[in-house]
């Protein structure tokens, strides 16, 4: 934080990066940028509930997310984010109680010509249809499982 | 500094650079370009470059790879072009890396240049074909995306050899009035959607008093269904550095920000690059090129709202507040960032810059219609064979665009609409395929040009479901400060849920448009302006499918869940295959004593999978609408 001037322009900026650190926005870290900024905590918790991209949340290990552009709309994005909801049992918004995935939605991520599209770790998946939710699910759990034969 | 000194300076740039692009192509070397946009990222292009890279070490040639951008044949992806020398360069579609370990052994290595795997010759041969001769080829006029998907975008050389910032080079020795007639009398129109006049944008800022003046490249396309922005900072981001430059210097701005979507973090990153290397260049900063002009670009990312493509909304998400609109006037190139003269301009209008300053305001006049000059850059995505980023002329009708550019729709469905401008736009049916594309025919037919999104619809399309996609989208974007478009919205989109779960009833149709009125009438922005446009424009000409909904509770695309299920045709069903049973994820199959498969309809949650499962050759699943049509079955 401190590689910030003082401004209240770096408002954004500052909640980007302390984000990308944690995972998520705590009230100790707002309150501290405020602090920091010499604002009202309340100005920062408008800030960040006004914009999709911050989150109050721990977010899980792994990231999911659905996107419902137009396209990926008309090609089944909804049928996708079903299956997501039902495979890891929560809502989008959530995290799985193990703290392993969290599932969300976005507007569009600009690749409506592979739709439907489903953002996994940064990585966008192309035609992600319910199978291939188990497909990706599956890889998941196949590397955890190796990961954890080696461990021991 | 003389203007000698400032030609000087950009020739040392330019020859070092051509020295590293002709080491690049004309060495003797075979050269493989692999595309790495999102879009090819998301198709698999970073295995296949893997697999390239790997494969070239294994038999230890000299072959340079080179990560390019998205030349627009998005259907195709992942491409790689092979350009081996004494052959024409040619472009392979589908790539996967094991083709791409055998166009190193066969192609490079032998002398089978592979043609089942081809798409097309990047230049006239006598041997294949090339994308000159594709049919599509006659409509289509590159301007913008010229160099996307031939240079890689991660090296300022590549662009500088294929004669990026000579414009500036000339420009830095014009007068800026001078620069500013030119793209006036060229005609251009802000691409960002509502099409006002760059150059008289630029004229307002420059003569309104007030330092420092802000320059503002949007890139904030929160439009779903559109990607040209993204695609043009991926894959060509000087070429918006350039143009911000010029713009820069027309209106005598000190500092610029290039305002990018936080959804777009290979855009930002190749951006980042870009502002890197131009300012390592002396083409940003203190005394560009050894000229007087200063100019620092700052890059900000936005954090997904999509209200903030809105100038006023961008400036106060960029002052550091929730990205509220304010009242207009006064407009921003009198009263924007800080209270100070700001310019904000689409990517694409300022990537357009240098072509009009290079090639004259005669040259771009004469391309496009009588009130919308140049090219058009579409997204075309939805139901339609070649998906990808289209440029053609102003002018060109859609349904050339989608019947010639984009191959028409697959799978023999029938056409039945076309989605233009995102949430701002309207759907248009086969009827308005005619006209011509250009800023005030699309507005008269209720949609708009917007930013260039084209989501192409057919028969299995519900334009209720569509109407009321976009009003859910745009009620939960809405920024909330003007009651109409806060609980307008809301009220509509109520409405829409309704009708589609087989609620609605008819006066439901009247209200609806009294509240379009009202929304469009009580809202700050262009958000809540055209935020019943979805509405409109299917009410106005796909009526007949409110009504099939709200009488019949019929939705005549089977689309609308609530108002389908989903059916075995025993008769069509085959005894030995099991291919839905296992494939449904609900276990709502089972078969009878027949063997005949049966779903259960307390179970089943629609989710279409075993509708594609079920084998071509039986297609015994089938959706009915309304759900009463379903024959009573024992269990």
């Amino acid at each position: 934080m401190k590689k910030f001037r003082k401004q209240r322009s770096n408002l954004i900026p500052i909640l980007q990066s302390v984000q990308h650190q944690l995972g998520f926005l705590s009230s100790v870290a707002m309150t501290e940028i405020a602090d920091y900024l010499g604002i009202p905590p309340v100005d920062v918790y408008e800030v960040v509930t006004f914009y999709n991209q911050f989150r109050l949340n721990p977010p899980g290990k792994h990231s999911i997310r659905v996107c419902l552009g137009t396209a990926c709309h008309m090609k089944g994005g909804y049928i996708t984010l079903d299956a997501w909801e039902r495979r890891l049992n929560i809502k989008h918004g959530q995290t799985t109680s193990d703290r392993e995935f969290d599932l969300d939605t976005v507007a569009c991520v600009g690749c409506c010509t592979m739709a439907p599209v489903t953002v996994v770790d940064e990585k966008p998946e192309a035609k992600v249809e319910p199978t291939k939710v188990d497909g990706l699910l599956l890889a998941f759990h196949r590397e955890k499982e190796s990961k954890g034969t080696k461990n021991s | 500094m003389t203007s000698n000194d400032i030609t000087f300076k950009f020739e040392q740039l330019e020859k070092n650079a051509e020295a590293n692009w002709r080491n690049l192509v004309s060495s003797g070397k075979p050269v493989i370009m692999v595309g790495t946009a999102t879009c090819g990222r998301a198709a698999g292009a970073l295995d296949v470059l893997q697999a390239f890279k790997e494969e070239i070490k294994l038999h230890g040639i000299e072959c340079p790879v080179v990560e390019v951008g998205c030349m627009g044949h998005c259907y195709a992806e992942p491409l790689a072009i092979v350009s081996k020398p004494g052959n024409p360069a040619i472009c392979y579609s589908h790539v996967n890396p094991v083709i791409a370990q055998r166009l190193v052994k066969e192609y490079i290595l032998g002398d089978d240049p592979c043609l089942e795997f081809v798409l097309g010759a990047m230049e006239p041969n006598d041997l294949i074909p090339s994308f000159q001769d594709f049919p599509r080829a006659s409509f289509e006029q590159k301007i913008l995306l010229k160099n996307c998907g031939f240079i890689d975008p991660t090296d300022i050389d590549h662009y500088l050899a294929n004669g990026g910032y000579s414009t500036l080079t000339k420009s830095l020795q014009m007068p800026p009035e001078e620069i500013i007639s030119q793209i006036t009398k060229s005609g251009l129109r802000g691409r960002g959607g509502a099409g006002f006049s760059a150059g008289e944008k630029w004229e307002i800022c420059r003569n309104t008093h007030g330092r420092p003046k802000y320059l503002i490249c949007n890139g904030d396309e929160g439009d779903p269904g559109a990607f040209m922005d993204r695609s043009i900072l991926e894959s060509d981001p000087h070429s918006v550095l350039e143009g911000m430059l010029i713009a820069a210097y027309a209106i005598g701005a000190r500092y610029g920000y290039l305002y990018i979507r936080a959804e777009y973090p290979l855009a930002v990153e190749h951006t980042r690059i870009a502002l890197k290397q131009a300012n390592h260049h002396h083409l940003l900063g203190r005394h560009i090129l050894g000229s007087d002009f200063n100019f620092d670009v700052t890059l900000f990312q936005g954090s997904g709202a999509f209200v903030c493509g809105e100038e006023t909304a961008l400036i106060a998400s960029l002052e550091g507040n929730a990205g509220m609109p304010r009242h207009r006037p006064p407009y921003p190139p009198v009263y924007g960032l800080y209270g100070k003269p700001t310019v904000v301009n689409n990517v694409k209008t300022l990537a357009f810059i240098p072509h009009i300053l290079k090639n004259g305001a005669d040259w771009f006049a004469n391309i496009g219609t009588k009130t919308s000059k140049g090219t058009a850059v579409f997204a075309l995505a939805g139901k339609v064979v070649s998906t990808g980023l289209i440029e053609v002329p102003m002018g060109t009708t859609l349904r050339q665009v989608i019947f010639d550019v984009g191959s028409g729709i697959p799978h023999n469905r029938q056409f039945k609409a076309v989605q233009i401008g995102g949430p701002s736009g309207g759907c248009l049916p086969e009827s308005a395929l005619d006209l011509p594309i250009d800023f005030s025919s699309l507005t008269e037919a209720g949609a708009m040009m917007g930013s260039g999104g084209m989501v192409v619809l057919d028969e299995d399309d519900c334009m209720v479901e569509i109407a009321r996609y976009f009003l859910e989208f745009t009620q939960k974007e809405s920024c909330g400060k003007c009651t109409f478009c806060r609980l307008g919205t809301r009220q509509m989109l109520q409405i829409l849920d309704d009708i589609t779960k087989g609620r609605g009833r008819m006066e439901d149709l009247d209200v609806l448009e009294q509240l379009a009125e009202d929304v469009q009438a009580g809202s700050l922005c262009g958000l809540g302006k055209t935020a019943p446009n979805p509405i409109l424009t299917t009410l106005r000409y796909f009526r007949d499918e409110y009504i099939a909904h709200i009488k019949e509770k019929r939705c005549p695309a089977l689309m609308c869940r609530d108002l389908i299920a989903y059916y075995i045709l025993p008769d069509k069903c085959e005894r030995s295959c099991d291919a839905c049973v296992g494939t449904c994820t609900v276990e709502a199959i089972s078969a009878n004593k027949k063997r005949i498969k049966v779903i259960d309809q307390d179970k089943c949650i629609k989710c279409d999978t075993c509708r594609v499962a079920c084998p071509p050759q039986y297609n015994a699943v089938i959706k009915l609408s309304p759900p009463s049509k379903l024959p009573v079955t024992k269990k």
